[in-house]
């Protein structure tokens, strides 16, 4: 079979043809997914869920290991006026290779251009960007034995990777789950839900319609799940509603309990020095502070810096530096080894340093 | 002679040289506002037709010559489409790429930081010697490399030595071998040869030269030609013609973009204190484009609109022509002289001057055209701006509104 075939090989040797570009810079005009230059993926249908949210069916193409865990997001990346824009959704598929394709589930905020744009505007067969698997909010293996889900709106996706995954398994655990949503037609995967909770007797659901009857007071736990303190809580949903949750945990003593996933960049490390960061090719320099993210630093000075996600997923923004330090704002580690590619959109100077762009 | 001061030189005040400056930078903000969905189309259609030219020409060849009959055609074609595929790569999709054209895209596959051309200089290199000093140096003697890429001697004011009388031999080498002389471009052999090149770098350089020429021989000359077998002579040449012709093509193109006689010399005074206005003025000044229709200009990589390409390097390319209309509008306003012209009187003149200058300046004239002369007023007079001259002419008196008769 084709697992076989030592394709890595194949493609370095078929490399010494197509010098300086790689046979996918070719392959890929005969077959789009047929690169793992840049991840891509090729939108197979957009299946609507609620009015305001759909699902998209993307098959991968080379390069995608189907080795997410449920509960992790990907980013994607589609062309927007000629120029590509990131974002980032947590896979609600199970991981499976089976399958051949994955989805994600994307409500479109009122806001939100690109949102809406993949909820209305894409036609089966787009070809868009994708950035690997990435997140710690993850079903653990094996799952604990009870567990709470806290969900608000379309914070349900990654928790209905988790739920799909233990349905494919066969072991539900012990599962409590409360979804507030503001009515039940935009209760994204409400009859897959019903249908859960029928077939599976360790599950029990809570359904809130905060439109009409407020949001969740966290004192009701004590009525909703009595024995929420003994379980592993995942929550996910609208910023207020996780500060709540985690103001609410740790005056009880039991932030070690709960999981939380935020779609923002939340840059908790220690900043860097700062210093004077060199842009070689451009001839630019700049100075900045140890808070400012090289990405930042370089557009101000007017460097045409390529950018995706911005918060450290995607990798569209790598550039390789040539010499100085910087520092990842999410964890603090430094990378300063000499020509090491490093993602501007979340490091920083420590001294100088001087950058391959 | 070589200009000490853009302003002087066209007689413009140092408001009106702002000016022209603020204009510019609208037209910019124009053209940045505007890109989108057609710009990133024009792109990747080009790449996708560049890609598919390179593929069908080694296929011609890998296949056609193995019959007795399609050899020959087989060769001629498969040298023009891989010929045709060279210089579409290096001239209109990599030399613009690797000037941030298309960055706003923000699709790493077809970005500055890593683009890699189909040519022996790396990229690298090419972004210094030519992003980097050529476009900010333009034209400046003792700055720019590229008066004369270190070989030839292109301006008057650059020193004669009877070293120079070679020049038409060391011109046609290099239009021949152009590859391999923009590889070594970056080195600066001149610096080398007076001792002032960091040795470190320089062994770094030309590891670097070594690793992409090597890659790109073994490709042209060893692995395409091993491939077929017994006609590995037949591919060989046609590759070699391919690339020769890439050579000469992208030689001629180049040396109309600043060797023309309107394009002008600088002297080190110009880039004194010199305003980002007065940067754009020495850019137009420095340049020359070259009139034809779409097909010839995307084949020269835009660079017949390289006044427009020296203003904007890092602009999208098929959309210079729009641009140029808005430049040649605002320079005609200003009278700053614009060069162009026929493709062949541009190489003409460049070649004339390669030939004049291998002898001393005393032996030939110069071609550079006369100076713009101060702007002259045109409009008609109103006769209390005309003093009177002279009285012996006869008088004359105003009648009554009601004129006789």
């Amino acid at each position: 079979m084709a697992s076989t075939i030592p394709w890595e090989r194949v493609r370095r040797s078929a490399s010494k043809l197509t010098t300086p570009l790689h046979p996918d810079d070719y392959l890929r005009l005969v077959n789009p997914l047929w690169s793992s230059r840049e991840l891509r993926g090729r939108i197979e249908e957009v299946i609507p869920e609620t009015e305001d949210a759909a699902t998209l069916v993307i098959k991968p193409g080379w390069g995608w290991r189907y080795n997410h865990k449920p509960g992790q997001y990907v980013g994607i990346g589609i062309q927007v006026n000629g120029k590509f824009q990131w974002r980032s959704y947590s896979v609600s598929s199970p991981p499976e290779r089976r399958r051949g394709t994955i989805t994600i589930t994307v409500r479109a905020m009122p806001e939100g251009k690109l949102s809406s744009h993949l909820v209305n505007g894409l036609a089966a067969g787009t070809i868009v960007r994708l950035a690997l698997p990435e997140g710690d909010f993850v079903l653990p293996d094996p799952p604990p034995q009870r567990m709470l889900f806290l969900v608000g709106g379309s914070g349900v996706t990654p928790v209905m990777a988790m739920l799909r995954t233990l349905d494919r398994r066969g072991s539900m655990p012990d599962v409590v789950m409360h979804y507030s949503s503001p009515t039940e037609d935009r209760m994204i995967f409400r009859d897959e839900l019903d249908h859960l909770e029928q077939k599976h007797e360790g599950l029990t659901l809570h359904r809130l319609q905060t439109d009409v009857d407020g949001m969740l007071d966290l004192a009701d736990l004590d009525e909703i799940c009595p024995d929420w303190r003994e379980r592993e809580t995942y929550a996910c949903g609208p910023g207020p509603m996780l500060d709540a949750i985690t103001e609410y945990y740790e005056a009880n003593d039991l932030e070690e309990h709960l999981h939380l996933e935020r779609f923002s960049l939340e840059l908790g490390g220690e900043g860097g020095e700062g210093g004077t960061i060199t842009f070689q090719n451009s001839g630019k320099t700049v100075e900045a502070d140890g808070a400012t993210t090289v990405l930042e630093a370089g557009e101000e000075a007017g460097v045409g810096m390529p950018y995706g996600c911005r918060m450290g997923i995607c990798h569209t923004c790598t550039l390789t530096l040539i010499k100085g330090k910087v520092r990842d704002l999410r964890n603090g580690d430094e990378y300063d080894s000499p020509n090491e590619p490093v993602q501007t959109c979340v490091t920083a100077a420590v001294g100088d340093c001087t950058l391959d762009i | 002679m070589a200009i000490s001061d853009v302003k002087e030189y066209t007689h413009l005040t140092e408001d009106e040289v702002e000016q022209i400056g603020r204009e510019l930078d609208q037209i910019r903000a124009d053209i940045e506002e505007s890109r989108g969905d057609s710009d990133a189309a024009y792109i990747n259609r080009l790449i996708k037709i560049q890609r598919g030219l390179a593929a069908a020409g080694r296929v011609t060849l890998l296949v056609g010559t193995q019959f007795k009959e399609t050899r020959k055609p087989a060769w001629v074609l498969g040298a023009g489409l891989l010929g045709l595929h060279k210089i579409l790569e290096n001239m209109e999709i990599g030399h613009n790429v690797m000037h941030g054209q298309w960055d706003w895209m923000n699709d790493p596959e077809i970005h500055s930081s890593n683009w890699e051309w189909d040519t022996a200089q790396p990229a690298e290199q090419w972004k210094h010697s030519h992003n980097y000093i050529h476009h900010q140096f333009t034209n400046v003697l003792g700055y720019d490399n590229d008066i004369g890429y270190g070989v030839l001697r292109m301006a008057r004011e650059q020193k004669w030595s009877p070293y120079n009388l070679g020049q038409p031999i060391y011109n046609s080498l290099l239009a021949t071998l152009f590859e391999w002389g923009v590889a070594l471009h970056d080195l600066d052999i001149e610096r080398i040869r007076k001792g002032e090149k960091d040795p470190k770098e320089m062994k770094r350089q030309l590891k670097q030269i070594f690793k992409k020429g090597r890659n790109q021989v073994l490709k042209d000359y060893v692995v395409y030609p091993a491939l077929a077998g017994k006609q590995w002579k037949t591919v060989l040449t046609a590759n070699v013609a391919a690339n020769i012709t890439r050579n000469l093509w992208s030689y001629m193109i180049i040396f109309c973009g600043h060797f023309p006689d309107g394009a002008v010399h600088f002297t080190e005074e110009e880039i004194e204190n010199e305003t980002r206005a007065e940067w754009y003025l020495r850019q137009i000044l420095g340049s020359a484009n070259f009139e034809g229709g779409r097909l010839l200009h995307i084949l020269s990589g835009s660079l017949g609109f390289q006044i427009e390409h020296h203003i904007f390097p890092d602009l999208p390319s098929n959309r210079y022509p729009e641009i140029s209309e808005k430049v040649q509008a605002l320079t005609a306003k200003y009278d700053i002289p614009y060069t162009t012209g026929p493709l062949h009187r541009q190489y003409g003149q460049a070649l004339r001057t390669i030939m004049k200058l291998s002898l001393p300046n005393s032996w030939t004239s110069s071609d550079q055209p006369d100076p713009p002369t101060p702007p002259r007023d045109r409009k008609r007079r109103g006769d209390d701006e005309r003093p009177s001259r002279r009285t012996e002419l006869g008088g004359w008196s105003r009648s009554s509104s009601k004129a006789r008769g």
